[in-house]
């Protein structure tokens, strides 16, 4: 998994409230047993028309938007199925940030399985950093994990919340199967005791 | 004095490995559901490190959301992605050692409704699988919520999860249910009063006299659904009702470790005057029959209501979302829920395809016919829900009717197999999401119960199942 430590680029705007994972990812690209490939299928429902064209409309296919590596979204982001294709898709696009003032839980702890950043600020906040995306080409934003902030086009600097073990574990880009052998006996003295239950 | 503790709190303390420093713990999971569209990944990031399954005899797999749902369709699978998909879970299988139900197995069907048929979901267990449904499971009293790959690699590693523990909400539902108002409305009730992220960071607690009247089946699809109201997991306290449907089940612990797993069971319940972060409550005698007309499971109307208006918004987010939602349904704003008409009937899902709701759903259409301009289809969630409706001759009611009556899967709940809606066809569904897109590029899912289901198959329109005759 690649570290996140600063990141600097495009921020593109998607002021919906409850993005959820069927808008993100479709079902039809679930089919893969693959974790590549997916920034095809990024929010493809969305991004194109019903031949297969791209929807001039949608965010991403403005060409001030095309490179964007930061996503501000409006509450409740990546709500609904639990499919880990989302950050793989995001990730897969190219985008390493979403920023909202709230994230589903599941799709939550996927990204830090993947070495993205859900950044989140509050209300007020989201606000400006919307209109800062807003901003088309001069929508660029610098967001510093070890900090926990995000600096805007203008020079403002807001705050993100994030829980400190998240933070270690992205900054350092650690793999959570790693961390958790580590334990391992541990666990093989928990299940001694546990698997005696009958109910276990 | 002991700490007070609810529910949840008494699941996660027996399950502790490890506390980090950070107050996050090393959680055990005693029991792995595993299906094949969030597995691939998984294993080939086992195969690629060297890692073995750690306990594989605490994991089952079942394959259900590619299956097509005709007998013909099922032998000859045509969509290669889906082919392949169906054929890695084989081998994944076989390469590690693990139990499986293949799409000919008599146990094969959704992955929410096995594990509890075979009992192999128990009250008082941590249950995973990559699948946000997995909540369903809180119905017997376990821990259960939905995981991404990364995490059921670590859990088939490991058999262990990083946890942060939620907060503690409880929705009691007091009184009893109209004749007519299914789990089904009380769930979507809540979900419209709470909204879709009501629930976020927390584990709900239902209870209360209608949460204790319903069946098993109900309670299921209550726990089903909590994750369309933000929580990863729901959890209903186990009692006899629970006991009785577990009590012989092909993996539920047999004699005396029966009668010791129930002594245990029995201490599964919130200490009275625990504390609960959140508490809401609702009135169950005065819910009534629910439809959603949105996008969004907290989109909801009563059959008696009308779709809102764009107008009735209370911010200008609120008013772009309702355009949104009222542009994608194909809806003005204003009409009269009981007015819509719709194309096509779904039943079925990991929220209503088990026996109980083929038994509603057939009590109403019995003798009657579907519309004609409308598309039925039954699908039950597993092959032994199948086999018991045959064994009442349900299916004989469903086809005479005219509705089909198919081979087991997740059919329509996705549109990721065959069945699925064409651009802007109007379904009434017994499933659990109405999100753009989920049962087919631009199709229109108005979320109800099996009988308010079976009752727009007939009058080709929603109907009030309470004025039913
Ligand atoms: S029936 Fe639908 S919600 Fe349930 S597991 Fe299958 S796809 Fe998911």
């Amino acid at each position: 998994m690649d570290k996140f430590t600063t990141l600097t680029g495009v921020a593109a705007p998607l002021p919906i409230t409850n993005v959820d994972t069927d808008m993100i990812i479709p079902k039809q690209y679930l089919k893969t047993i693959a974790r590549t490939g997916l920034g095809a299928g990024l929010f493809s429902e969305m991004r194109f028309k019903e031949d297969g064209s791209e929807n001039p409309h949608f965010v991403l296919n403005k060409p001030a938007y095309r490179k964007a590596t930061i996503l501000v979204a409006e509450d409740n982001f990546g709500c609904g199925s639990s499919r880990e294709h989302a950050p793989w898709a995001l990730l897969d696009y190219g985008i390493r940030c979403v920023i909202s003032t709230s994230f589903a839980d599941i799709f939550y702890n996927n990204c830090f399985q993947n070495g993205i950043l859900p950044a989140k600020v509050s209300p007020e906040d989201l606000k400006k950093l919307m209109d800062d995306a807003s901003r088309g080409a001069n929508a660029t934003l610098t967001v510093d994990l070890e900090r926990q902030e995000i600096k805007g086009p203008d020079g403002g600097v807001v705050k993100f919340e994030i829980a400190e073990f998240n933070k270690h574990c992205l900054l350092n880009g650690l793999d959570a199967i790693g961390l958790t052998l580590v334990k391992s006996d541990k666990i093989k003295s928990f299940e001694d005791k546990h698997n005696t239950h009958a109910w276990a | 004095m002991a700490k007070l503790r609810t529910l949840y709190d008494k699941i996660w303390d027996d399950h502790v490995v490890d506390v980090q420093p950070d107050g996050s713990c090393l959680l055990y999971i005693d029991r792995h559901l595993v299906h094949e569209v969030t597995s691939p990944q998984a294993f080939e990031g086992l195969r690629m490190a060297g890692r073995k399954v750690r306990a594989p005899e605490k994991t089952l797999l079942v394959v259900d959301h590619n299956v097509p749902t005709t007998a013909e369709a099922r032998s000859h699978v045509v969509d290669p992605e889906s082919k392949a998909q169906i054929a890695q879970l084989a081998q994944n299988a076989s390469d590690f050692g693990l139990e499986y139900y293949d799409a000919f197995d008599k146990r094969q069907g959704i992955v929410h409704i096995i594990g509890p048929e075979q009992g192999f979901t128990l009250p008082g267990t941590t249950i995973v699988c990559g699948d946000s449904h997995t909540s369903t499971h809180g119905a017997f009293g376990a821990l259960a919520h939905g995981i991404g790959t990364s995490e059921v690699e670590h859990v088939l590693a490991t058999q262990t999860l990083l946890q942060s523990k939620a907060k503690n909400m409880r929705v009691t539902v007091n009184g009893k249910l109209p004749a007519g108002v299914t789990a089904k409305d009380i769930i979507m009730a809540i979900i419209g009063q709470i909204g879709t992220a009501g629930g976020t960071g927390h584990v709900i607690e239902f209870a209360g006299e209608a949460i204790r009247d319903l069946s098993m089946e109900g309670r299921m699809t209550v726990c089903n659904m909590t994750i369309e109201g933000g929580a990863r997991a729901g959890l209903i306290a186990p009692d006899e009702k629970t006991f009785a449907y577990l009590k012989d089940r092909p993996k539920a612990p047999k004699g005396a470790a029966w009668d010791e797993a129930v002594r245990y069971w029995k201490t599964l319940h919130s200490d009275e005057g625990a504390h609960f972060d959140t508490e809401i409550t609702l009135d169950a005698a005065s819910l009534p029959p629910i439809v959603t007309w949105g996008t969004s499971p907290e989109d909801v109307a009563s059959i008696e209501g009308v779709v809102p208006r764009v107008d009735d918004a209370r911010n200008d987010q609120q008013k772009a979302k309702i355009q949104r939602a009222l542009d994608y349904m194909g809806l003005k704003g204003g009409e009269k829920i009981a007015d819509l008409k719709v194309d096509r009937v779904f039943i079925g899902s990991c929220t209503n395809g088990r026996i109980e709701d083929l038994r509603a759903a057939a009590k109403v259409i019995e003798g009657k016919k579907v519309a004609a301009h409308v598309n039925a289809m039954v699908v039950p969630g597993s092959g032994l829900v199948k086999d018991q409706a045959e064994a009442e001759g349900l299916d004989k009611i469903f086809v005479a009717a005219g509705f089909e009556w198919r081979e087991p899967g997740c059919s329509m709940c996705l549109a990721m197999n065959p069945d699925k809606l064409a651009p802007g066809e109007r379904c009434a569904s017994t499933s659990n999401r109405n999100f753009e897109g989920r049962q087919g590029f631009k199709g229109r899912t108005h979320l109800v119960s099996p009988a308010m289901a079976a009752a727009a198959a007939i009058a080709g329109q929603f109907v009030d199942i309470r004025k039913w005759s």
